[in-house]
């Protein structure tokens, strides 16, 4: 502010010219922050609602829902309860109603499914049902598992309208009958290794991408212009390329009678072709192949701003050339390497069609099981709870790389 | 500055404008066409020549084909929230059954279809009509084995038959064959398959071969690797086999403890094309498009005089062939209804370790 | 960098191994795109080398496929589209961003980013179950809006970077002048930060030209889009059919560049000075 005290009445309308000026900015600014949030914001909070969901049974069955809830668990519940269960069941096949609480029924137990179709077949139909219908002795007789305590827990279990049960079975954890959180069976335990897996695929992508991506920056930075703009292009035309063009080429590539076999094979190197694709090896390939540039780009932009002075006189100095690099050109692209790295482990870490199409089922990352919840079976509270952890990764990674990467170099704050 | 100020005002304008239009208008354009949905590759290709093509020539009604991996989330999906947008879906018979259950599809009105009780008996659904009999097989190629395998047995024999194998990346059929593998009956497996122990052994014998398995999901890869010499032997769909032995390649079909099923039409619930689709049905179920469709590629009809026009060299292929029968399995559809999505689960952990 | 004449014997071996060590890792980087085109002309049916001939066959096949074909004209209905929608969002926002402070920035900033920081599939998802709610599954319309989001970020961005050297008091003259507020937009704001908008545009076109996980979700046979016919293409069957679509993309990819480095010479220019 200016030093010299302005009249109250001009500071008056600097203070409207300002708010003025404020009110415009926003007002360019709210059309796109309002459509983020109704088609990104609204259906990613919509999707990590659905990994505590559990509102199957009270949307399509709300009285039964009702009714179990006030049961106080020992025998069967009250007839009233079995009344709107059969009432609300044969209207279930509606709109698909059935089939989201069969699916939701056989999480606790398998049984239900065919359990509920016998059911549906076997019901009385509805002039035949009057007030006086014992219901207790209509269902057991359609199946005796009805009369069972231990079938109406199960269905009480998902009358609650949330649940933690997806969150706990994304680290491959459950719950017993007892309510005590325990591991998994051992033969059902998968997330905590693909988890684990997604972490080593994305850490050695990066980890390669950093070997290769260093060295080759270096040269494009230290190159006359002229030279570092035509190698450049074969920086940035896969840069720009189609992903899947890219993939298909590895396969292409790779496939046991493809070209590196094919010279592997001629050079006298082997003798059978290698399995190179559908498997760990193509993977790394292709995901390297499409992530190096986004290494060598940030790391090229911070080494085209080191002075080669200093090395120098390191040399003049008398220090050795490797110990000059190493001791102090290497520490002034310390930014562009946390840039890079961590831009490349953030994207890699979400990476599912260059996986799903060069890896086999050992090679495939949590993005694949949130599609595959989503896609194949529609076991959404399975697909979203794995995609909030994902997710929550993701952004504290991106925190960590928001404080490196010094934000004014993305948007002037 | 002045140099590089060119009048961009009326250009943006127009250019924004004509983008709001053209955006009105395609969403307009999205189609009021039949939509109709099959597992697409060898067998898509034989149904747009046999029936899409044609029956848009005869009736005039417009036709979008689409292909999918068989799996009911996509139609759950649309039906759960009303915004229905697939027609007919060509459907595996547990996923019909299922799908049937939870309301997905519209009941089948037989009398509106008019086709009478002429198909064979399987073809009856009560949300579905049957189209053709496929079968999975083991396949190999001859020019890569010495001697030649002659059951899932040999197929798990990787010291007499090295090599590669490919199986479908999916709990269906491969159980049944790690059983079969296991010495097995045909006509027992679905009995020890309904037992957690009978689960637990085809398991361990899938375990046997585990390293040795590269996994397919899409149908037309299995004849793909077989030619290209990435796997041995390996499942597969004998109609995209016999596509390939057409190509020239040396791929041999065994038939003896393959599984055979129907596939069928469905119409989704909801769908606003429903009297196109029962027309649809109905020209796909004549005799003389059930041939044509079933010379493109060897899956049986269900229409007995087209089996009846179909010439002994072409009949020999299809798995509904009398001696291909022979040691042929059925696939249990209640079995997959019940345990599909079980199975399935933890098929996929298993082979995710 | 070039070798001193003073260099030692170890230095000059040292100099070559890395030399020779990049010139791998850009053959690494190209090799992709050398090995796929020449396949495309290939006369037979299979992807191996050597070619048995030459010939345009697979061109052929493309473009007289009703599926690659309708595929092709769904893309260019929805990229231009979204391309259009995120350049007028993107450069309304841009230009808000750089006008005044306001409370919150920092937050909407990051709201503003945030659609290139989270996993696809997780995108994809929520608006596969938002979608459906709304009626947008399947339809056009969900697909552009899908893939504005998508390519917004870009268009902030770099309309944000070229905003850094604009001076605002030449708004503020315009208005003094008797502009109204459009006009000083298209005649003072927008020639100035062309470079921006349309670089940010190449990359959100760029961006829905080849986006295939959130289509997986969203978008139906209707409006398959060129990426999911590729996808499903290589899953099926990778034919030299794949290798012609991919020799166009390429071809398309290198127009974007060349535009691309064009129009990055053209503001190192007026900026008048070495940029990256």
């Amino acid at each position: 502010m200016s030093p010299a005290k302005p009249g109250g009445n001009l500071k008056a309308q600097l203070r409207r010219a300002e708010r003025l000026r404020k009110l415009k900015a926003i007002g360019l600014v709210a059309p796109l922050a309002l459509f983020l949030i109704v088609v990104f914001v609204v259906p990613i909070g919509n999707m990590l609602w659905r990994s505590v969901d559990n509102t199957e049974l009270d949307s399509v069955m709300p009285l039964t829902a009702e009714g179990l809830r006030h049961w106080d668990g020992s025998g069967l519940p009250d007839e009233a309860t079995l009344a709107a269960f059969a009432a609300e069941l044969r209207d279930s096949r509606q709109g698909g109603g059935l089939g989201r609480i069969s699916r939701r029924l056989n999480y606790e137990d398998s049984r239900y499914r065919s359990l509920l179709m016998n059911t549906l077949r076997g019901l009385p139909t509805v002039d035949a049902v009057g007030p006086d219908t014992d219901w207790v002795a209509t269902l057991t007789e359609i199946d005796p598992a009805w009369g069972e305590t231990e079938t109406w827990l199960g269905i009480q279990r998902t009358a609650p309208t949330t649940t933690d049960r997806y969150l706990l079975a994304s680290l491959d954890l459950q719950r017993g009958t007892d309510g005590e959180i325990a591991r998994v069976a051992e033969r059902d335990r998968l997330y905590l290794s693909v988890f684990q897996r997604t972490l080593v695929i994305a850490g050695g992508v990066t980890l390669i991408c950093l070997a290769l991506g260093f060295p080759l920056a270096y040269l494009l930075a230290t190159l006359p212009a002229k030279t570092s703009n035509m190698l450049m292009i074969l920086v940035l035309l896969p840069f720009w390329t189609s992903l899947l063009v890219r993939t298909a080429a590895w396969i292409i590539l790779l496939q046991s009678n493809g070209l590196v076999n094919q010279s592997l094979i001629f050079s006298g190197l082997i003798d059978s072709p290698l399995q190179l694709v559908f498997n760990r090896i193509g993977v790394f390939f292709a995901m390297v192949h499409i992530l190096l540039p986004f290494m060598v780009l940030p790391l090229y932009s911070v080494m085209k701003g080191i002075s080669p002075s200093y090395q120098r006189a390191a040399v003049s100095l008398g220090a050795h050339p490797f110990a000059a690099f190493w001791q102090v050109y290497v520490p002034q692209t310390i930014s562009g390497v946390a840039a890079g790295t961590i831009l490349v482990f953030i994207m890699a870490l979400g990476y599912y069609i260059t996986p799903a199409l060069v890896g086999g089922p050992a090679d495939q990352m949590v993005s694949y099981y949130v599609a595959y919840y989503t896609n194949t079976t529609n076991n959404w509270g399975m697909a979203a709870a794995l995609g909030s952890l994902l997710l929550v990764v993701t952004l504290l990674l991106y925190l960590v790389y928001h404080r490196l990467v010094n934000r004014k170099q993305l948007i002037r704050s | 500055m002045t140099q590089q100020r060119f009048p961009l005002s009326r250009i943006s304008r127009g250019i924004a404008l004509g983008g709001l239009v053209s955006l009105g208008l395609a969403v307009s354009a999205s189609a009021q066409a039949l939509t109709v949905i099959s597992f697409g590759g060898a067998s898509g290709d034989a149904m747009q020549n046999a029936y899409y093509g044609p029956f848009t020539e005869e009736t005039g009604i417009r036709l979008t084909p689409g292909d999918y991996n068989g799996e009911l989330s996509r139609i759950r999906a649309m039906v759960e929230t009303g915004n229905v947008s697939w027609d007919l879906v060509e459907m595996e018979s547990p996923e019909l059954v299922r799908g049937c259950f939870e309301g997905l599809f519209e009941p089948i009105d037989w009398q509106r279809l008019g086709l009478g009780s002429v198909l064979i008996d399987a073809a009856f659904d009560e949300c579905g009509v049957g189209t053709f009999v496929w079968s999975t097989v083991l396949a190999y190629n001859a020019d890569a084995l010495d001697s030649a395998p002659t059951s899932w047995a040999d197929f798990w024999d990787v010291e007499q038959f090295p090599g590669t194998r490919g199986l479908r990346r999916g709990a269906k059929y491969t159980l049944e064959f790690a059983l079969m593998a296991d010495g097995v009956a045909a006509d027992e497996v679905y009995e020890v398959l309904r037992t957690d122990e009978g689960v637990d052994r085809a398991f361990a014998k899938l375990d046997e071969i585990k390293s040795h398995i590269q996994w397919w999901e899409a149908g037309a890869q299995p004849p793909q690797w077989l030619v290209s010499g990435d796997v041995a032997m390996t499942s597969a769909y004998n109609g995209r086999i016999a596509a390939a032995q057409e190509e020239g390649s040396n791929l041999e079909i065994v038939w003896n403890e393959s599984i055979y099923d129907l596939d069928y039409w469905a119409i989704v619930a909801g769908s606003e094309h429903v009297d196109e689709a029962y027309a649809f049905i109905e020209f796909a179920s004549q005799p003389e498009n059930q041939a044509a469709y079933s010379s493109e590629i060897p899956y049986g009809p269900v229409h007995p005089e087209a089996i009846a026009q179909l010439d002994e060299t072409q009949a020999r292929r299809m798995p509904t062939y009398e001696e291909n029968m022979i040691g042929a399995l059925a696939i249990d559809t209640g079995f997959w209804v019940d345990h599909g999505e079980e199975l399935e689960q933890r098929f996929s952990a298993w082979a995710a370790r | 960098m070039s070798l001193p004449p003073y260099a030692s014997p170890v230095e000059k071996v040292w100099f070559w191994v890395f030399r020779i060590f990049c010139g791998l890792i850009l053959l690494f980087l190209i090799a992709p795109v050398l090995v796929i085109v020449p396949l495309s002309f290939s006369s037979g049916s299979f992807l191996t080398y050597p070619l048995p001939g030459f010939s345009l066959r697979w061109y052929e096949a493309i473009f007289t496929s009703s599926a690659w074909m309708g595929a092709l004209k769904n893309s260019l209905i929805v990229a231009p589209l979204a391309t259009l929608l995120a350049m007028i969002f993107g450069t309304l926002a841009a230009v808000g961003l750089n006008r005044a402070e306001f409370p919150g920035k920092g937050l909407i900033v990051a709201l503003l980013i945030s659609p290139m920081v989270v996993p696809l599939v997780i995108v994809a998802v929520g608006m596969y179950f938002f979608f459906a709610q709304v009626g947008l599954l399947n339809s056009y319309t969900g697909l552009v809006l899908a893939h504005t989001v998508l390519g917004v970020p870009f268009v902030v961005i770099t309309v944000n970077a070229t905003l850094q050297g604009f001076d605002f008091n030449q708004v503020r003259a315009g208005a003094s002048l008797g502009a109204n507020p459009m006009r000083v937009f298209f005649t003072i704001v927008l020639p100035q930060i062309v470079p921006g908008v349309v670089s940010g545009g190449l990359f959100a076109f760029a961006t829905s030209f080849d986006e295939v996980v959130v289509a997986l979700f969203i978008a139906s046979p209707t409006e398959r889009t060129l990426p999911i016919q590729m996808f499903s293409g290589i899953r099926e069957n990778i034919s030299p059919a794949i290798a012609a679509m991919a020799t166009i993309l390429i071809l398309i990819s290198t127009l974007l560049l060349v535009t691309m480095e064009l129009l990055r010479r053209r503001s190192e220019r007026l900026k008048g000075g070495a940029g990256v």
